[in-house]
Order: structure tokens, then sequence, then C-alpha cells
């Protein structure tokens, strides 16, 4: 089963005169163990397909599916549910919740769900896993840049999800560490037989994927295999 | 609800501003929830003392004690009304009461009682007096003299009662006849003939409706020989005292706006904590919490914040209550602390659900970086 599937979706903003189209009949499966670099400059719709992927915004037209389930006719409270249990996110700017502690900050998502019970285990096996064992009751605020995007990949894979959304995870990094964090969320991923989108504006990470998926103006370009 | 109460737990300095204002806005609360008790109170003890549950005044008085004069005739008028089964008189007189060795006066007001009252023993031989317990803070003492009046008219103190002040001045209950020798000597024109007082306060039979009684009793008496009256329940007769109903509604309307301020206190300061957080819950909303949940959190701070407040505040406020001079009729009781708490939380809730609609608003899309 893929994990996503996306069928002639388009989204548009605005209407009349003021219309824009961000995302133009695009279509793009991901295999339920396949890593894709979404790759494209600033305002192509690439941060537009990943937020419809993760059930944060809604298509104006076309078909959603992740991990087999439709989304696109979701409740709010459908979405919410769907993304705490469905899917993981890394946000570009990390994002953290300051006041928590790096093992609270994957305690959250469980949290969130009312659901702890395994969930401690689970989430110091991930510390354990992304060497942060002796970080594990630090504030992000003493963390250093590649330990809080480590906090992050955890906290993405707390809730075993289908899909791992990532979005521009090397922006602000240099070279090296953004390579030592492609290394790290693709053999996260690849570790646990998950799929995952990484969207880019750096094609040095494509390397990193089994696939890359050019867009433009909000449209795909054909497939390219890279790996 | 845990992330919320761990974010006060690490971050305190944020809610030290917020729990700074509301601690003071709980003092001020308690401070003039206080005093409109110690009002209240020191004002009306001896009229709500009276067992009777009517209070019958001469219909010219306009329901005051010291106005009103009830003859014998319209008493045995009143005592013969369906539903009366007793009355009693009363009168008062306000004097300068000197407490043995002091030299400075003490404000007192003699009542002469016939009995009657919660609290007060029978009416006590000539020469003696029950004395209210505020006079001990004078020097009173069991067995000392308190001279009354002008010309001192010395009676010796057999006890103590408590909470029977009038009009803030210590209720000294006398018999009737040592009553009208007081006021002889305070005000020679207002005298009453044997067998009259001010007021009479109304025992009922069982099952009798006072207000049906009050309206028999006035109208047993409006067109008689003996005098027409006005007869009042206990309640209105304590909001006839001069003073109460403007102190009580001057006091509620102060409260009620501490109270205001306080919700808007509340109010700017999680609106501005919201604005500041607005990329975090965007975030905590991306990876799966919901607008409820955030919400939840947001009052269970909200509540924190004005719990701590009031405990602090209530500190102060019992701190400032031993310190205070005893002329200031502060009066600082669990039932005020309790509304107080109360009305505080309440608040805090109502200020901080201003917030809620921005929270419900934010979009978890921004987390990610909206449609670039």
């Amino acid at each position: 089963m893929a994990a996503l599937e996306l069928s002639d979706v388009r989204k548009v903003y605005g209407t009349g005169d003021n219309e824009t189209v961000a995302l133009d009949h695009a279509d793009l499966t991901v295999g339920d163990t396949e890593v894709v670099t979404l790759l494209g400059p600033s305002g192509s719709g690439k941060t537009t397909l990943l937020s419809i992927a993760g059930g944060l915004l809604s298509p104006t037209s076309g078909s959603v599916r992740v991990g087999g389930h439709d989304i696109e006719g979701y409740s709010k409270r459908q979405l919410t549910a769907f993304r705490r249990e469905q899917v993981g996110f890394v946000f570009q700017q990390v994002n953290l919740v300051p006041f928590l502690t790096a093992r609270e900050n994957l305690l959250i998502v469980a949290e969130l769900a009312h659901d702890t019970k395994e969930a401690t285990a689970h989430a110091d096996r991930l510390i354990e896993e992304l060497g942060l064992a002796h970080r594990r009751d630090a504030l992000p605020g003493t963390m250093s840049g590649g330990e809080r995007q480590r906090v992050a990949v955890g906290r993405a894979l707390m809730n075993s999800p289908k899909l791992v959304l990532v979005d521009e995870p090397t922006s602000a990094l240099d070279s090296k560490l953004g390579a030592q964090v492609m290394e790290l969320i693709v053999s996260e991923v690849r570790g646990r037989g998950t799929a995952a989108v990484i969207v880019t504006h750096d094609r040095r990470i494509t390397s990193y994927a089994d696939r890359t998926v050019e867009i433009t103006d909000g449209r795909l370009a054909a497939d390219a295999v890279t790996a | 609800m845990r992330l919320a109460l761990r974010e006060m737990v690490r971050r305190p300095g944020r809610f030290t501003v917020a729990v700074g204002m509301l601690t003071l806005l709980a003092v001020l609360l308690l401070l003039l929830g206080g005093l409109l008790d110690g009002l209240a109170t020191g004002s009306t003890g001896a009229v709500r003392a009276q067992e009777g549950e009517l209070l019958t005044f001469s219909a010219t008085s306009r329901d005051s004690f010291v106005r009103s004069q009830i003859s014998a005739d319209t008493r045995a008028a009143v005592d013969a009304v369906p539903g009366v089964r007793s009355t009693s008189g009363l009168g008062v007189t306000l004097v300068g009461a000197r407490v043995q060795g002091r030299e400075e006066f003490e404000n007192a007001a003699v009542w002469g009682y016939q009995g009657g009252v919660r609290g007060v023993p029978a009416p006590p031989p000539a020469g003696e007096a029950w004395v209210d317990r505020r006079l001990e803070a004078a020097g009173a003492r069991v067995g000392g003299t308190l001279r009354l009046g002008p010309t001192a008219v010395p009676v010796r103190i057999r006890g103590f009662v408590d909470d029977t002040s009038y009009l803030l001045q210590a209720g000294v209950w006398v018999s009737p006849a040592e009553w009208r020798r007081v006021t002889a000597t305070v005000r020679p024109d207002r005298i009453l003939p044997p067998g009259s007082f001010q007021v009479l306060s109304v025992d009922l039979a069982s099952g009798a409706a006072p207000d049906s009684v009050a309206t028999a009793i006035d109208r047993a008496t409006r067109d008689g020989a003996t005098g027409a009256t006005s007869t009042l329940t206990k309640q209105a007769a304590i909001d006839a005292i001069p003073g109460v109903k403007s102190q009580r509604g001057t006091f509620t309307f102060i409260i009620n706006t501490t109270l205001l301020v306080a919700a808007v206190v509340v109010a700017l300061f999680f609106a501005l904590l919201t604005l500041e957080r607005t990329a975090l819950y965007g975030v905590l909303k991306a990876i799966g919490a919901s607008s409820t949940q955030i919400v939840r959190g947001l009052f269970v701070q909200a509540v924190v914040v004005a719990a701590v407040a009031l405990v602090i505040g209530e500190v102060l406020t019992l701190g400032l209550g031993a310190v205070i001079p005893r002329e200031v009729p502060l009066l600082l009781e669990p039932g005020r602390a309790v509304t107080s708490a109360v009305s505080v939380l309440l608040a805090a809730l109502v200020g901080s659900a201003i917030s809620v609609r921005r929270i419900i608003r934010i979009d978890p899309a921004t987390a990610i970086g909206g449609g670039a």
C-alpha cells in the first residue's frame, strides 16, 4: 500500500483576479518505505504540497490518500487526530517546545493522544538511538543545533507514523551539519520501514532519497530515480 | 494540561507580573469586603439580634428608631392583630460612654428593651447593663462601671454580649427605666411616657406569614386613634438603618469594579502570552493538539495564577488586619474570603477566555511555513 497518493490535486488561493494557483493538478505516489525529495525554488508550491499531505491544508480539488485513508473529506477534528496518529513532521525551524526537556519533547506527542503507557519506554529507546541519552533532560535552549534537529526527528517518529514529512531540514545548517542531519533522517526513516517526503530547495540533499520530484509553479515534473 | 503546568514550573518568571497584579487586586478585594462586612456588622448587630421577625415603627418616623414613637394604645392594637404572638418594646439613645479609669469617651448605643434579643439575657436590674464586647477593647471589664451621657449616669457592667452594635456604636443593654433615665440626660425632648417605646419587636405566631401580618398590623393602626404604624421585616429594618444601603451599594460597586479590573488584567496578560505563543501553538496543533487541549491549558494557567495570587493576597490581608487600627471596622470572615476567591477565579477564567477565539483561529499550517 502506498504511503501517499495525491491524484489531480489543486490548491488555489484567493478568487477572481486575485486567484493564485499554488498546486496545479498534482499527481504523486510515495511507496510505503520510499524516501522522496521534493525539489523546487521558493514559491514553487512544495510546502503547500507537504501541508496537504500532512492534513494541515485542504486541497481545492483532487484526492489525498495517506496510508490508504482518504483525508480530503476529513473534518478539522479528524484531521487533528490524523496528524497526531498517522504522520510525523520535522519542521524547518525545528520548533521544539522550549520549556520541555528533550525527552518531554518526544513524550508530548503521546500526551496529546492521552497515550503515555508505552510511550515512556518508546521515547527512551528513541533518545538512545538518536545518541541523545546524555541530553535527555536538557532543555532546547542548552542544546546545539544538531541536537535539536535530532530531538525534532525523534518527535516525528514518536507516533510510529506511516509517513514522515520533512520541511527544509538543512536550510539553517552548514553543509557538514546538513549532511549529518540528512543521514540521520534517512537512516531513522529507513530503519523503521517508513516513507518520507523531504521538501528542499537544496539539490545536494537529493542524493539521500530514493527518488526526487521537481516542482515548479505548482506543477510536478516527471519523477527521477536518484538512488 | 501537564504542558501548561510544566511551563509554569519551568518558567515561573513569565507569570510573576500577572500574579503580582492579581495579588494586589486580591488584597484590595479582601480589604474592601472586610470593610463592608465590618461596617455592616457594626451598624446592624442590634437589629439583627432581635428575635421578633417584624419591627413596627410609627408611620411618621420614616422607619427611624430615634424618630419613632409607639404608644401603649398602639401596642395594644398591634398585640390584637391575628398572627402576632407577642411584642417587645425597644428604644435606643446614642451617647458618649466613659469606661472606668479612662478619660476618653467611647461611642455607645443605649438600648432599653424588654427581652427577645438574641444573645442578650433578660433586662438587668436598675443600675446595671449588658455591654457589647467592642467596649472590652476600650478597657471595659465585667463588674466595672460605665458612665453614660453628659451627666455620667453610672451603670455596672454585668457581662459582655457579642455583635449587638448599632451605627458602629457599642450596644449597652439596660432596662426600659434605665434607658429613660439616660435619655433624659441626653435628649430631654425625646423622653417617652411610661408604656411607650420607640419601636416594637413583633414575634409571630407559628405559621404566620411575616408580610401578611405586617400589612395587617399597619391596616389595624391606620384608621384608629392610636397612631398609624409602618411595620417592616427585620431585613427591611436593617436596610432602613441610616447609611447601610448606601454603604453596601458603594462597596459592592467598588468590589465589582475591582473584579472587572482583575478580569481585564488577566485578559491582557493572556492575550499577550497567546500572541507570543502563536508559533508554538501552531506547532502543537500541527503535531496533533486540539484547540480544546490548548484552551484547557490556558484556563489551567489562569486558575493557577489566580489561586497563587489569592493565597498570597489572603496572607497579606491577614497580616494587614493584624496591624490595622481598631477604629477601622475591618472584619475578615471565611465566608468573604471564599466569595472573593470564587469571584477572582471566575474573573480570571472570563479574562483568559478572551484569548480563546485567537487560539481557535491559529492555523496549524503556519508551523510549516504556509503556502510557499
